[in-house]
């Protein structure tokens, strides 16, 4: 038996200290490039996912067709063979698996391909650990919550249909990006979101960046203090001046 | 100078030269000749004085020319022995003209019993003055005349002959190697424009795989680069996570990873440019600029609001054009972030949409930018190390890349406009 994320997150509600073994997602780790697979593959784990990698076409077709993952990371240029076919095979197989091409090329066309072969996301190397953990997640929840469009912890409910905040049931306002980063943050909760990583999810990717920081640190400052009225039990910590970290409080 | 006039002058000095030479040989001939038939008719007539002197004796009496051609005098036999038969010019007076002219002359001696007689026989002869001077006139219509024949079938024909060359000349004028411009091409025998233009077509292929060999370098690299940038990003993303770190070492490592990550910027931006050159994005839709415009904007509120900068558009008109979405956001949306990240706190934006020209206005404080050099390639004004400098180049590629014209211009504001391409 498997317990989904909705239910880990009912127990756990119960009981903080639960550890959920047999209910961790899977995820496979498709990239020949060792030491890159290596550092998804460490914060994969970090975010207690079962975690299995291949470094070739061979290897991942062969896990692919025993083995049942809910996500799969797909680089598309392998030694021995095209990602893109990897993906066919896998919408061939009936089991429902989330794709999220990691690529070096960061080309439309390619993304194109991916996307209609049935990946669910497109993300180009090089890119920041926050910003896989949050794709990673936002794909689970799309495909594992039924239409349920929400992101609960603890005492916080962040509505990302409607774009609204609750604490205890109770909303508070929140402008455009405070909500996005709050959104991030929540994606990548007990983990490090650095400026930079918080700066592109907020800004988007094509731009020559003037330094935004400081509007970023405003931001935050912002953020933190709705959350303290309003008693949230979410808070930011500051992570030696290099990013920030989402806990609880 | 035209090859066409260059020839002209060469020539008009020669035929000048040439035509002076053979003038005056001809005239040198032409008055021998007539001297020569003047003396002939002297001498003939001289022997017929003579000869009717035998019988007729008044022919001594002529003394002097008076209304005959000849004079006759006697001589004693000592001067008779000096004189030879002589030919000379010489002038006389001639009633109908009241003017000297020139004679021909032919003294000569002879005998009749004991008494020596000296005969002088005239002959009018061609003003040789007169002579030159129509010679002079004559020659000079010739040579103008001649001139302007060679002018007229110079025009008519040498242009004919080089028209082949004047369409390559035109087409590799208007040859972009930025564009997908169609290779030089005339159609003609003449052996030297084949030449050319084959050589021409080899110099230019040569150049175009230089080019895109060139183009393709830089993307390779940046391609090349984004792996190892990615795991230097992601190893010190997790090295500094690690909760075992002191304080000092994590900051150094997080200055490191801020380095590797506008490195990983520069790297993208890099890429991206590349990418605009090489014609990689051409989904073209009919875009309204009005609308990208007010989406960007949208973006940019919060942060202008943080820096309390007063953005204010007008839009007396609408822009459609044909782009592709992903490179007109890129475009407004980097002249809309310069705008306002170089601003001043206070600051004012001010954007507006005219026919076929939107200009987005900024109060920086920054001194006038070099008009030349701010669209180029890591250009910055005032050694911020924080931008990749390639921002407006990446503006500018996407506006060649559309056949845009981007302008940049100060007058208390730093302006930037750009004229998109007439329907």
């Amino acid at each position: 038996m498997r317990l989904s994320e909705k239910d880990y997150l009912y127990f756990s509600k119960f009981f903080p200290k639960f550890q959920c073994i047999i209910c961790a997602m899977k995820i496979l780790i498709i990239e020949d490039e060792q030491d890159l697979r290596d550092a998804i593959e460490i914060s994969l784990k970090r975010e207690k996912y079962m975690v299995e990698t291949a470094a070739n076409f061979q290897t991942a077709y062969e896990k692919i067709a025993v083995y049942e993952y809910d996500c799969i990371l797909l680089d598309i240029m392998l030694p021995d063979g095209s990602g893109m076919d990897l993906l066919k095979e896998i919408q061939k197989s009936d089991k429902v698996e989330n794709v999220i091409i990691i690529s070096a090329k960061d080309s439309l066309d390619d993304k194109l391909e991916g996307l209609e072969l049935g990946a669910d996301d497109y993300l180009t190397k090089p890119f920041h650990i926050a910003e896989l953990n949050a794709r990673i997640k936002a794909v689970l929840r799309r495909k594992k919550l039924d239409g349920k469009n929400t992101i609960e912890i603890a005492n916080i409910v962040l509505d990302l249909g409607e774009r609204q905040l609750f604490v205890d049931e109770e909303l508070i306002p929140l402008n455009r990006k405070e909500f996005d980063i709050l959104n991030y943050f929540l994606l990548n909760k007990n983990r490090l979101v650095t400026r930079t990583a918080l700066a592109e999810h907020v800004w988007g990717d094509n731009i020559d960046q003037a330094d935004n920081f400081d509007f970023i640190y405003y931001q935050i400052k912002n953020l933190r203090k709705k959350l303290q009225s309003a008693g949230a039990q979410m808070g930011l910590q500051a992570v030696y001046g290099v990013g920030y970290k989402m806990i609880e409080v | 100078m035209k090859l066409l006039n260059q020839s002209l002058v060469y020539l008009s000095i020669c035929i000048l030269i040439i035509v002076s030479i053979w003038s005056v040989v001809f005239y040198n001939n032409m008055l021998e000749e007539v001297y020569d038939s003047v003396d002939d008719g002297l001498d003939n007539y001289k022997y017929l004085i003579i000869k009717k002197s035998k019988t007729d004796s008044t022919v001594f009496e002529k003394s002097a020319f008076n209304e005959s051609n000849y004079a006759i005098r006697e001589i004693s036999p000592q001067e008779a022995s000096k004189v030879e038969d002589t030919y000379k010019d010489t002038l006389m007076y001639m009633q109908s003209e009241e003017d000297l002219e020139p004679v021909r002359e032919l003294t000569t001696v002879f005998q009749n019993g004991s008494k020596y007689y000296e005969l002088r026989v005239i002959s009018s002869i061609v003003e040789e003055d007169d002579q030159i001077e129509n010679m002079f006139w004559a020659i000079l219509w010739l040579y103008f005349i001649l001139i302007i024949s060679i002018v007229i079938i110079n025009n008519i024909v040498l242009q004919r002959l080089w028209k082949p060359f004047y369409k390559l000349l035109f087409q590799l004028k208007t040859f972009r190697i930025d564009k997908n411009s169609k290779m030089p091409d005339i159609k003609t025998s003449t052996k030297e424009f084949v030449e050319l233009k084959n050589a021409t077509n080899t110099l230019i292929k040569h150049t175009l795989e230089a080019y895109s060999n060139q183009k393709q370098f830089i993307e390779n690299a940046a391609h090349e680069l984004q792996t190892p940038l990615a795991i230097a990003n992601n190893k010190l993303e997790l090295l500094i996570e690690k909760n075992d770190l002191s304080q000092n070492n994590a900051e150094d490592i997080g200055e490191i990873l801020q380095i590797v990550q506008r490195l990983t910027k520069l790297n993208k931006s890099l890429l991206l440019l590349s990418k605009i050159e090489n014609k990689q994005f051409f989904d073209n839709i009919d875009l309204a600029i009005n609308e990208v415009v007010q989406r960007c904007l949208e973006d940019l509120e919060e942060f202008a609001q943080f820096k309390a900068i007063e953005i204010t558009v007008d839009e007396p008109d609408s822009i459609f054009v044909e782009i592709d979405p992903t490179l007109a956001d890129i475009l407004i949306s980097n002249l809309l972030k310069n705008a306002v990240f170089h601003n001043k706190p206070e600051g004012k934006v001010t954007i507006n949409i005219s026919k076929n020209v939107l200009s987005i206005c900024n109060t920086s404080p920054s001194d006038k930018l070099d008009e030349q050099k701010v669209f180029k390639r890591f250009y910055k004004n005032t050694g911020e190390q924080k931008h990749t400098g390639l921002g407006l180049a990446i503006v500018q590629a996407i506006c060649n890349l559309y056949d845009f014209k981007l302008s940049y211009h100060f007058a208390d504001q730093h302006c930037f406009e750009i004229q998109f391409a007439e329907d």
